[in-house]
């Protein structure tokens, strides 16, 4: 069973994040990109399946700039098999990616695809749901347990008032959330390895694909900041202030 | 029905008994964009959650599709009745719940539309602002789409009053697109305290709770505050609470009138989640910790000494 994974190269979740003067977006020159955090559970998800026997093959691809080379490395490091880039230097928003992915799919016919359940950028948490319908496929989203049978897929999944366990026929798609795995970190001999592993380059175009943004960023600032609070002394002082000043209890 | 792209659906948030209250807030986003609000409630066994929706201040229709296939709401099943739906609807809203953010983006793919997640402000019919980057910046985008998919953050607007409408129900067929998926089981928290995104104080344990049983000691400070219980990824990941605990950019959003941080350092990621809240305290003994900085009122402690002072002294 072969398994797709969908990886983003997204600044670093520890950056934190600088508005450009001129409203157009955030600051990303010279700032510390990474393998988006989500995708990076999905990639030991699927590493995990292999090493168990469950899967035979994992595929990771990409859509972004050639910078994105290095986070496809990053997976196949952690031990996936092959790595597509689908190299472009346009702003591409989900249901883009999901077209780009769909195209994939139906040229590599995995039977899952697992990806991370949302993007630390632009936490639009769209793309595996989206790849789905265009595919006419089952989801599994917010997984916190993954298990593979022959035909269907057992998926735990995180919701607002606990777990669910749901069944899915495959071929399906999988969102990972935070509680899925830890990821593990490459070894130096693995990311040696990963230099000499199957790496192709396509285009959104040689897979028939518009990327075309349907949503156009107007303008990007920053949030209201909140005022600086004070210390206080000890468990009396701040029952006080709760009581007397901001009156909430 | 009359096709009126002037029309708004809002998806209700349910469990086929009550309505959840952030449907409430997804209606009050609506009435910012338009005055004729249709509410689909999908479910099996549920017309009294349909009759509360048609009580909702605003909402002047109420479709009830009431099918086994929409009995656990499962998003393929869900999708298939949005889209059948749709050509009578400018713009289709669901809260940004669990069940909102799953089904909504198959809703935008299927109707080849972006969707807008997550949004916290209405510029006008087709501008949204929504928060990007954990919430360090706010986008304001604009959508060229013919129906717009919406997913609203429940906190950024105040809900709809429950009562004071009186919209018809009327009955919609079901549309298929069941039997890819199927519910085994859920394992929800049972719990006496109010609803983490509903309550009007939350009291939240991070990792400096060093262990689940601790939290007893905070459960005793929400008993005292009729506060809800919140905790940090850090404390989640560790085992000491169930994930719906979380409280962050991919966990809930909070924004109570009181946010009491106990034992959390205050990462990105958490604060995310919480510093809409109107106050903010923070116990922690680390005074460097980055909690500090959102906090209105920070506290410089042991927890385990301040948490039963304080529960002492309310």
């Amino acid at each position: 069973m072969k398994i797709l994974v969908p990886v983003k190269r997204v600044v670093d979740y520890n950056v934190k994040i600088r508005v450009k003067a001129d409203g157009t977006g955030v600051e990303t020159a010279s700032v510390k990109f990474s393998m988006n955090p989500f995708d990076e559970i999905a990639v030991e998800e699927a590493v995990r399946l292999k090493e168990a026997g469950k899967a035979t093959e994992v595929v990771v691809v990409s859509l972004g700039p050639s910078a994105a080379q290095e986070t496809l490395r990053t997976a196949l490091a952690m031990g996936a098999d092959r790595a597509i880039l689908v190299q472009t230097d346009a702003e591409v928003q989900p249901l883009a990616v999901a077209k780009v992915l769909k195209a994939l799919v139906d040229k590599e016919q995995p039977r899952i695809v697992l990806l991370g359940k949302q993007a630390i950028d632009d936490d639009c948490n769209q793309t595996g749901q989206m790849l789905a319908a265009l595919l006419g496929w089952p989801q599994g989203t917010f997984a916190s347990k993954v298990a593979v049978g022959d035909d269907a897929l057992t998926v735990t999944r995180e919701i607002d008032g606990g777990l669910e366990t749901i069944e899915l026929t495959l071929p399906a798609v999988v969102t990972a959330d935070l509680r899925l795995n830890e990821p593990r970190y490459a070894s130096l001999p693995n990311i040696m390895k990963a230099k000499k592993k199957p790496f192709e380059t396509l285009t959104p175009g040689s897979l028939g694909v518009d990327v075309t943004p349907r949503l156009t960023t107007l303008k990007v600032v920053e949030p209201p900041r909140r005022k600086a609070g004070v210390k206080v002394a000890d468990v009396a002082a701040l029952v006080d202030k709760l009581k007397n000043d901001a009156r909430v209890i | 029905m009359t096709s009126s792209n002037g029309a708004i659906l809002v998806l209700a948030d349910h469990d086929n008994a009550t309505l959840k209250p952030a449907t409430l807030n997804a209606v009050a986003a609506a009435s910012r964009i338009g005055s004729d609000i249709h509410v689909l409630v999908a479910g099996k066994g549920a017309r009294a959650v349909a009759d509360t929706a048609a009580e909702v201040a605003g909402v002047t229709r109420v479709l009830l599709a009431d099918a086994a296939e929409y009995e656990h709401r499962l998003p393929e099943p869900v999708a298939a009745l949005v889209i059948s739906l749709v050509p009578a609807y400018g713009h289709v809203l669901a809260a940004a719940t669990s069940e909102g953010k799953n089904v909504m983006p198959r809703v935008a793919a299927l109707l080849d539309v972006a969707q807008i997640s997550d949004i916290t402000g209405i510029v006008s019919a087709d501008t949204f602002e929504r928060p990007v980057y954990a919430g360090n910046a706010i986008a304001t985008v604009q959508s060229r789409d013919p129906v717009k998919i919406i997913t609203v953050r429940a906190t950024a607007f105040e809900a709809a009053a429950a009562t004071g409408g009186a919209a018809a129900v009327e009955s919609v067929a079901a549309a298929g697109g069941g039997g890819l998926s199927k519910l085994l089981g859920q394992e929800l928290t049972k719990s006496e305290r109010p609803e983490l995104t509903q309550a009007r104080v939350v009291v939240s344990g991070g990792r400096g709770m060093q262990s689940g049983e601790n939290f007893t000691l905070l459960e005793a400070l929400a008993d005292k505050l009729g506060a809800a219980v919140g905790a940090s990824r850090a404390a989640v990941d560790a085992g000491f609470v169930p994930n719906d605990y979380q409280v962050g950019q991919t966990g809930k959003i909070v924004a109570p009138e009181l946010y009491i941080a106990v034992g959390i350092s205050g990462a990105i990621q958490h604060l995310a989640g919480m510093k809409d809240s109107k106050v903010i305290v923070a116990i922690n003994k680390d005074e460097e910790a980055p909690i500090f900085q959102v906090a209105d009122y920070g506290l410089v402690a042991d927890l385990f000494k301040a948490v039963p002072e304080l529960v002492a002294a309310l």
